[in-house]
């Protein structure tokens, strides 16, 4: 089934999140719709499964005019869309949740709805059990329940958004093998919006690229990794220069620290980060890496060892004593973290003030705000809700709060969710900070970013640490069989 | 034997108003709105059921009326906050206060005289069988209504489509809308249909269970026991039931405690309460979670779908669209 959008508008107050955009998709190909954060894929996705309704600007479903005005017209019509987060019901069953929703009468065959999703996950080679409920799914089998739901509804052009976000890489190859039968064979249209290039690269047949709410640009594949920066930023963005800064004095030393979770235990683990150090810790989540992290700044209570900042023993003190002696940690939950969700941008900076007084200036807290604002970049207004923010920018915020010249940064996840430009803007911010002396630790699940930023580093798998002292001449390969587990007594480092 | 019968037939009996209204609200939580005003109601409900009956000299009539009452009740809070944004629990509670007060003050002329009643009625064959016959086939009409509404809301909850769409509304609104489903429609009926089963609890007491009306009201405080009692059964139809029955246990063997001793009538009033708090900590501790892992895998997830115990995600919680 084609689909074509003609002169779509779309506006939220005073953003053209769709400015006038035209595009044709063909049945049995698969497009990748790119941009970076904010540039209007989701709108125009939400537009086309009727979750928004469209300023102007018409739909044609195989050259004839639809009009729908939900997603269950939108359904009607032939076009089902995967949100980022399945739009499915937690406590009900994986076969309840399948047959809500579908036409039948009062009393359902739940029988042969368990047999025909049966069927669907079988030829897809999904792993879902009826009886169990969604809540204990992962969001890789959620987005599974997803789409054969919505084929079983008849769907001909399948939008999903984002779904490579926060799936595992078997899920992620069998999400892709299924799309790619369900155009070969089925001859569906397939709608992939994605800011992961390499994502778009090793699935789709062509692209079509959005900035600042306009298409920008349309091409066939394959094209370079250059070529879609180009076309997604309008230049070509090389990462930041980083080059390595003389180690100075040890600023976090952890002595024989024993950490544990409920699931995984670091036991007896000797690190020293100096300044001007970054040090990036890989593995899968949950390998331990993320103990570590809050150990250092004391969100959590080693259950042996010492935790030192710039010698100075801090085990057991608590999460204001490390920020004192200079800590600054940035959360990978910003908004349940790191920001106050319902909190403007001045009362954020504003609950930071160093001046602790009783009665707040407003009209100082207003002008900080504006000259953070301006400072990195920030699109939003002071007195605009933290949760209105995108997520790059929410990062951005996260950054501007945090000390200006701290002894160590301690990062989970810094560039989650963000598109390239915005995760090199947070990377240059990093570095300048590191270039003044400030020790980096953080943890990323992209490997890349890793091996692009760090001096030194560890990988953690089940608790055990291996250590690259040289990330220069170690390859992506070789650091994913570490994170895999393999190979840890042979590359084992002092 | 047969005073075992009796006793217990006589819980199910005085149970019956508080499965009835725990049941409607139970409804109306599931589709994500808190009707708070359940004392308030039932009582306001109660009167005018009676005075309806005793007017009319027909007790279907008061039945109808106090249905009529809880419902609009209802209808008042889903109103107020699906059309004027007004907060779910607060509005409850003032309509709580209200309907307690005009109840008192409408039927102050009405007290303590006798009125049409439901009389028993056995049912033929059941009645008679030796032991079950005694508990719960030989009552009134309304005892046999609260066995009906019990399995016909579990039927509807679960095994159809709009039972899903119920649940879904009150969960997540978003994706209910998704689905095709009316989400602010969906929240009026239920609501009506929640309060509605309210209000009829409230005239089953004046018309059945403790019949005739009083100032204060002889079930002054069983709102918010029904209240309490969903919570307790999990937004569950079944184990609401259960609370209610388990807690109409307790007051009965707290009064037997009281006329066979001269502990004080405060504290063994207070017995239930007790022993409720308890029952609560002991289904929702972690010692509910190692009696599952015990049983074999099936049948783990049948228990722990039973036993789970979290509200509706979405109670309370307003739906626009955007």
């Amino acid at each position: 089934m084609s689909i074509e959008v003609r002169h779509i508008h779309k506006s939220f107050g005073p953003v053209h999140a769709n400015n006038d955009i035209s595009l044709k998709f063909d049945d049995g190909r698969i497009y990748g719709i790119l941009g970076e954060n904010g540039a209007g894929k989701s709108t125009l996705m939400k537009i086309l499964s009727g979750f928004y309704l469209p300023d102007s600007g018409e739909i044609f479903v195989d050259g004839k005019p639809v009009h729908y005005t939900d997603p269950q017209g939108a359904i009607e019509a032939g076009i089902g869309m995967l949100q980022q987060d399945p739009l499915d019901i937690g406590p009900f069953t994986v076969l309840e949740n399948f047959v809500y929703g579908r036409p039948d009468g009062a009393l359902p065959d739940w029988q042969a709805a368990r047999e025909q999703l049966q069927q669907l996950s079988a030829r897809f080679h999904f792993d879902l059990n009826p009886d169990v409920t969604i809540e204990r799914l992962s969001i890789g089998q959620r987005q599974q329940l997803e789409i054969i739901r919505l084929l079983a509804l008849g769907v001909r052009v399948l939008i999903l958004d984002e779904p490579t976000t926060g799936i595992s890489a078997l899920q992620k190859s069998v999400l892709f093998g299924s799309l790619k039968r369900l155009a070969k064979e089925d001859g569906l249209t397939v709608l992939f919006v994605s800011h992961k290039l390499e994502d778009v690269l090793e699935l789709c047949d062509e692209v079509a690229v959005l900035r600042l709410g306009r298409l920008v640009g349309q091409a066939k594949l394959p094209v370079t990794t250059d070529e879609l920066v180009a076309m997604m930023f309008g230049q070509e963005l090389a990462p930041p220069s980083h080059e390595k800064v003389a180690p100075g004095d040890v600023v976090l030393e952890v002595r024989d620290l024993t950490v544990a979770s409920h699931r995984v235990t670091v036991e007896g683990l000797n690190l020293q980060i100096r300044a001007g150090e970054v040090v990036g810790l890989a593995g899968l989540d949950g390998s331990g890496q993320e103990l570590l992290m809050r150990a250092s700044v004391g969100l959590l209570k080693p259950l042996k060892g010492r935790v030192l900042i710039n010698g100075q023993d801090m085990t057991g003190r608590p999460f204001r004593a490390f920020l004192e002696a200079g800590v600054g940690f940035g959360a990978a939950g910003r908004l349940e973290e790191g920001l106050v969700s319902g909190l403007t941008l001045t009362e954020h900076f504003a609950l930071v003030d160093p001046e602790q007084r009783a009665w707040i200036d407003w009209e100082r807290a207003r002008a900080v705000t504006e000259e953070r604002i301006n400072h990195y970049n920030i699109y939003g207004r002071p007195d605009s809700p933290i949760e209105t923010l995108s997520g790059g920018n929410q990062q951005r915020v996260l950054m501007a709060l945090m000390p200006s010249s701290p002894h160590i940064l301690v990062l989970e996840h810094p560039t989650r969710g963000l598109d390239v430009e915005s995760a090199r803007w947070i990377w240059e911010q990093i570095l300048a900070r590191r270039s003044e002396g400030t020790a980096v630790l953080f943890t990323s699940a992209d490997l890349d970013e890793i091996m692009t930023y760090s001096d030194r580093i560890l990988v953690f798998y089940a608790g055990q640490v291996t250590e690259v002292t040289e990330p220069e001449s170690t390859t992506v390969e070789e650091l994913g069989h570490l994170i895999g587990g393999q190979g840890i007594r042979k590359e084992a480092a002092a | 034997m047969d005073e075992l019968a009796r006793i217990l037939g006589s819980i199910v009996s005085n149970a019956t108003p508080l499965v009835i209204a725990s049941i409607g609200e139970t409804i109306t939580e599931r589709v994500g709105v808190v009707n708070l005003s359940l004392d308030g109601s039932i009582a306001l409900a109660a009167m005018v059921g009676f005075v309806t009956a005793y007017l009319s000299g027909n007790a279907l009539l008061g039945l109808l009326a106090g249905t009529v009452i809880g419902m609009l009740i209802a209808l008042l809070i889903v109103v107020a906050n699906i059309e004027l944004k007004q907060d779910q629990v607060a509005v409850g509670f003032v309509l709580t206060l209200l309907a307690a007060d005009l109840a008192q003050f409408l039927g102050q002329d009405y007290t303590r005289i006798p009125g049409p009643t439901f009389p028993t009625v056995p049912i033929p064959v059941l009645a008679d069988v030796p032991f079950l016959g005694q508990i719960f086939f030989r009552h009134n009409l309304l005892v046999y209504f609260s066995f009906v509404l019990l399995f016909g809301t579990w039927f509807v909850m679960y095994r159809t489509r709009y039972g899903l769409a119920l649940r879904a509304v009150g969960e997540r609104p978003a994706t209910a809308f998704a689905r095709g489903t009316n989400v602010n429609r969906t929240r009026y009926f239920y609501t009506a249909v929640g309060g509605a089963m309210v209000g009829l609890a409230g005239a089953s007491y004046a018309l059945a269970i403790k019949p005739g009306w009083a100032n204060p009201p002889v079930m002054r405080g069983d709102g918010w026991i029904a209240l309490a009692i969903v919570i307790f059964g999990g937004w569950h139809p079944f184990r609401v039931a259960f609370g209610a029955y388990l807690f109409a246990g307790l007051r009965a063997l707290a009064s037997t405690i009281q006329q066979q001793t001269d502990l004080p009538l405060v504290l063994v009033n207070a017995v239930p309460w007790v022993l409720m708090i308890l029952t609560l900590l002991l289904v929702s501790g972690g010692f509910v979670e190692r009696l599952i892992r015990v049983a074999p895998g099936p049948v783990q997830r049948v228990l722990r779908n039973f036993l789970r115990s979290e509200p509706p995600a979405a109670l309370g919680a307003e739906f626009s669209r955007e």
